[in-house]
Formats: C-alpha cells, sequence, structure tokens
C-alpha cells in the first residue's frame, strides 16, 4: 500500500492501546503487593493464600466452574443443531427464526435478566443454580450459532456427499466427514460460550439464589472495600479468559481440514 | 442400519421442512421459552397495576410508561441516551484510528488484532474493578500523584461523570475496532495506487476512499457500542453515583429495592424500544451506505 503511517497516527494508536491494557495490568500486578493499600511494598503471594483460605470464594469457584461446563454442553449442543439446520435446509420461517436469533444478541443483558427473573417467580421456581445455566444458555445460544454457522459457510459440502457415493449413510457421513471438520467451529464456540459464562455478572446476580453465588457475585460484593484478594481473584479469572480466548483464537485460524 | 436410523431417514425424506426443525427444535425451543416468552410476560407485567410485594395485581394501566414524563424519569432517560452516544463518538474517534493501524501493519496484525479481542472477551466485571482500582480516592493514580507532592490531599474522582464515561469507553472500545478493521482489511488497495496515480493526496484518498469504503464497518461498531452502551448497568453502578444514574440501574431499583415490578418492566421496555430504534436507524443507515458506496 502506497505511503508510510503518520508518527501521531502510530502515537494515538500505542496510547489506545495503553488505555485498554494498563488498567488489567496494573490490577495483575498489585495482586502481588505485599500491602493492602495501592503502594508498592514488595512481592507477594499472601493474596493467593487467602484466596485459599476462603470457604465462600471456593464454593464460588466451585460453582462458576459447574454452571460454566453445563451451560456450555447445552448451549454449544443446542446451538451446533441450530447452525446445521440454517445452513443446510431452506424451511418455512427462516426469516422469522433469524430475527429470533437476533434477539439475544441486541438485548441488554439487564433486560435479559429481569425478564429471566419474572419468569421464574411467575412459575414459582427455586432461584440457584438450575436458573442461572438456564440463563446462561439463553444468552450464549445464539453467540455459539454465529461461530458454528461461519464455520460451516466455509466447508466443502461436496466431501459429505462423496461419502455418502461411496457408500456412506447419512450418519455415518455426518460423524466421519462433517463433524471432524466442523470441529474447530464447535470447540471455538464452545470455548466462548464458557467464558461467557464464567464472566458474567450482570444477568447471574438477578437469577441467582442463595448458596449459588459464581465468582463474579463474589468478586461484586467485595470491590468496593480494600481489599487486594479481588485483585488475586480477578487476575485468576484474567489468565482463564486469556488462554481460553487464546486457543479459540487458534482454532478458528486453522484451515479447514483438506481431504 | 438401525432401526430408529432408517424410520428417521424415511420419516426426514418424506418432510425436508420437519428434519430441518427437527435439528433446530431443542435450540429454538429453548430460546423462545427462556427469551421470547421472558420478555412478553415483561411487556404483560408492565401495563399491570403493582401488587403489594412486588409482584403485579390483574387490570390494565398505562401509568407506569405515563410515570416516565415526571421530569426525574426523563432526566434518566437523556442522561442514558446521551452517554451513550458520547461513548460511540468517543470510541469511533479513538477507534477508527487503531482499525486503520491495524490493517496496514503487516507482519504485526494478528498481534494487534490479539490484543483487541483479550480485552473484549474479558470480564466487563474485572475490567470496570481496574478502572475503579485506578481512579479511587486509595487508588493508584491518587496514591502516585501524593507521593509525588503533586497533590495534598487525593482528587475525588469516584463517582463522576468523567468516570462513567471513561469505564463505558474502556469497557465497549474493542466493539467499535473489530468490525472498521473488517472492513478496511476488505479495502482493494489498488484504488488507492490508481488514485495516486491520479494526484489524489493522502487526505483526499482517505476521505474519498477509505473512509466510505468503511462505513459498513462504523456503522456496525457503532451499533455494537451503542446498544450495550444504552443498557450498560456495572459502569454508573461502580464508577457513578446519583448524578450518573442510568436507566439500567433504575431497572435493576425498581427491582430488587424498590419492588415496583411493572415500573421496572415498562423501563425495560424503554430501554428495548430505543435499541430496536437504533438496530433499524442504523440498519438502514447501512443500507444508504451500500447503495452509495462503489
Amino acid at each position: 500500500m502506497p505511503g508510510k503511517l503518520p508518527k501521531w497516527l502510530l502515537a494515538l494508536t500505542a496510547s489506545v492501546y495503553v488505555f485498554l491494557h494498563a488498567p488489567l495490568l496494573v490490577l495483575v500486578l498489585f495482586s502481588f503487593n505485599d500491602s493492602k493499600f495501592a503502594v508498592w511494598k514488595g512481592f507477594t503471594f499472601r493474596w493467593y493464600e487467602r484466596l485459599a483460605e476462603r470457604r465462600d470464594i471456593l464454593d464460588s469457584l466451585w460453582v462458576s466452574l459447574e454452571v460454566g461446563l453445563a451451560s456450555t454442553v447445552i448451549s454449544t449442543l443446542l446451538g451446533t443443531l441450530l447452525a446445521l439446520g440454517l445452513a443446510r435446509h431452506r424451511f418455512v420461517g427462516r426469516t422469522l427464526l433469524e430475527s429470533l436469533l437476533y434477539v439475544p444478541i441486541v438485548t441488554p443483558e439487564i433486560v435479559c435478566g429481569i425478564s429471566l427473573l419474572i419468569l421464574f417467580v411467575f412459575f414459582k421456581m427455586a432461584l440457584g443454580i438450575t436458573t442461572i445455566i438456564i440463563a446462561h444458555v439463553a444468552f450464549n445460544i445464539s453467540f455459539v450459532v454465529v461461530v458454528v454457522r461461519s464455520r460451516l459457510e466455509g466447508m466443502d459440502r461436496n466431501l459429505e456427499e462423496a461419502a455418502m457415493i461411496l457408500g456412506a449413510d447419512e450418519f455415518t457421513a455426518f460423524w466421519k466427514v462433517t463433524v471432524p471438520q466442523l470441529w474447530p467451529g464447535i470447540l471455538s464456540g464452545a470455548l466462548l460460550a464458557f467464558i461467557m459464562s464464567f464472566d458474567d455478572y450482570v444477568i447471574t446476580s438477578l437469577v441467582t439464589g442463595p448458596g449459588s453465588s459464581t465468582l463474579p457475585i463474589v468478586v461484586y460484593s467485595m470491590v468496593r472495600g480494600v481489599e487486594p484478594s479481588v485483585n488475586a481473584i480477578s487476575t485468576i479469572i484474567l489468565v482463564v479468559t486469556a488462554v481460553l480466548i487464546y486457543a479459540s483464537d487458534r482454532l478458528t485460524q486453522d484451515k479447514p481440514l483438506k481431504a | 442400519m438401525s432401526g430408529v436410523r432408517l424410520a428417521w431417514l424415511r420419516w426426514s425424506a418424506r418432510r425436508p421442512d420437519a428434519r430441518a426443525w427437527g435439528l433446530m427444535l431443542p435450540g429454538t425451543g429453548w430460546l423462545l421459552v427462556f427469551f421470547m416468552i421472558p420478555l412478553l410476560l415483561m411487556l404483560v407485567y408492565s401495563f399491570m397495576p403493582k401488587g403489594m410485594y412486588g409482584g403485579v395485581v390483574a387490570g390494565f394501566t398505562f401509568e407506569h410508561y405515563l410515570r416516565f414524563f415526571d421530569p426525574l424519569y426523563l432526566k434518566i432517560l437523556v442522561t442514558t441516551v446521551l452517554y451513550a452516544a458520547a461513548c460511540t463518538v468517543l470510541s469511533l474517534l479513538m477507534g477508527y484510528p487503531v482499525a486503520y493501524v491495524i490493517s496496514r501493519a503487516g507482519p504485526w496484525k494478528n498481534l494487534l488484532v490479539f490484543l483487541v479481542i483479550v480485552p473484549f472477551w474479558t470480564s466487563f466485571l474485572v475490567r470496570t474493578y481496574a478502572m475503579m482500582f485506578l481512579l479511587a480516592d486509595e487508588g493508584l493514580i491518587n496514591k502516585v500523584l501524593l507521593a509525588l507532592h503533586l497533590i495534598e490531599a487525593p482528587i475525588a474522582m469516584l463517582p463522576s461523570t468523567s468516570a462513567v464515561m471513561a469505564g463505558l469507553v474502556y469497557g465497549f472500545l474493542p466493539f467499535m475496532v473489530l468490525p472498521i478493521y473488517g472492513s478496511l482489511e476488505k479495502l482493494d488497495p489498488s484504488l488507492l495506487e490508481a488514485a495516486e496515480v491520479l494526484g489524489a493526496k493522502p487526505f483526499a484518498r482517505f476521505m474519498k476512499i477509505v473512509l466510505p469504503l468503511s462505513m459498513p464497518g462504523v456503522v456496525a461498531g457503532s451499533l455494537l457500542v451503542f446498544i450495550p452502551a444504552l443498557g450498560s448497568y456495572l459502569t454508573s453502578d461502580l464508577l457513578g453515583g446519583a448524578k450518573t444514574f442510568m436507566i439500567g440501574n433504575l431497572v435493576q431499583q425498581q427491582f430488587m429495592k424498590a419492588n415496583n415490578w411493572p415500573f421496572g418492566s415498562a423501563a425495560s421496555f424503554v430501554v428495548m424500544a430505543v435499541v430496536l430504534a437504533a438496530v433499524f436507524g442504523f440498519l438502514r443507515q447501512r443500507d444508504n451506505s451500500e447503495a452509495g458506496g462503489l
């Protein structure tokens, strides 16, 4: 492309990157600070050790993992089937279904959470892990559909047809040809679903009940105090998220399998 | 081939529609039962009189929507829309140059995109807390300024409108960068070369070629920032106070504290109405800009 980038443009970009990343880096750094206050006093692991002593935090980590895994499995399964149906079939009501899929993407979290709360209270369902999982699946399905569909659209259908011509029945062709090709898309959708579930505070806070606090709920209850353990939990959440994003990023960058 | 498989194949071969729905029914069902029905239920609640202990009682009323004409609530609505709009404009001003640089970064592209994606997916709560950690009276910025003797007492940055604005932009900026980068990435470099050969100066090349061709990305990015900013709750909850009360906070307050569920429902629908108006507005804009583009 013609021309070099002007210096001011590079400086502006660099400062935006600093704005995006410095607050988190500072947060992580101070999770190792040997003082309760935002003044550097030396390196320590004690805030992490303190986490291990807090029953409520360990419990909430467990709840978060449970909710994350359950909602990821359900939303990935339902989302993948939806994506397959949408990509491969013409049917009555398609446009309507497409619009239905966009609703969760544009609905503000607070509205989604509150409306589910109304539903659960209306049907007298006890608020707890089950209602959190239901809510997380509801906001995750559409995102899984988007990710899996983009993978499906780049796939070669001829392979599946070739398998069937060579004598595989539809199910065998699906399992042996389609699924392996689609796998990176499914996995990447699943990772993103897990991240969204693991990170969610707003919706969870509205449909949670006694004894079912997730990690973000505990973090929220601590953020207004001066307590470096919050930095330590945040760091753990950040590391988990970054690893999963990296994995998902690698998966989506993989070229489709060649036959 | 097992009997079940055979039966499914026979049945579905006769009805292609039915087979598509067989795949899609579970997901669609979940979305209908746990997304659409709750929204409808909420709409119904918003027209019902308030009950004694939170819920609603039978009847029909417009009173909850009419309450929005009360200056107190009108102000919250205006504040919310202004904040979301300002956040969108700031994100655009900061995000466009970044997207432009990434699109021309050659070997650095993947890394730079990855560095935008990470905050995009990082816990919003943790990121907002990171802002609090910097801005609080006991926070890092005040401690550093005090240590350098630049100030004598901590500056009160929390709660404030600027803190909320910083938090909103910090939270949603990545949503702006990625779509703009996507459309700049598709731009054909030979167009720019042609323009250069024909004597167009850099600024003219940008205004006449780059900007118009990246409009779909600008529109998509603006929508992706404006919508969540409009419904945001955490940012103003943690970084703001009574002055920065947004409609998301009003909804939360009506349900969790004031126990006025129908008014909270009405407030939610006001948010949804603004969101839908924004979506349709942006979509029309996109269609126009696509038709007007090259």
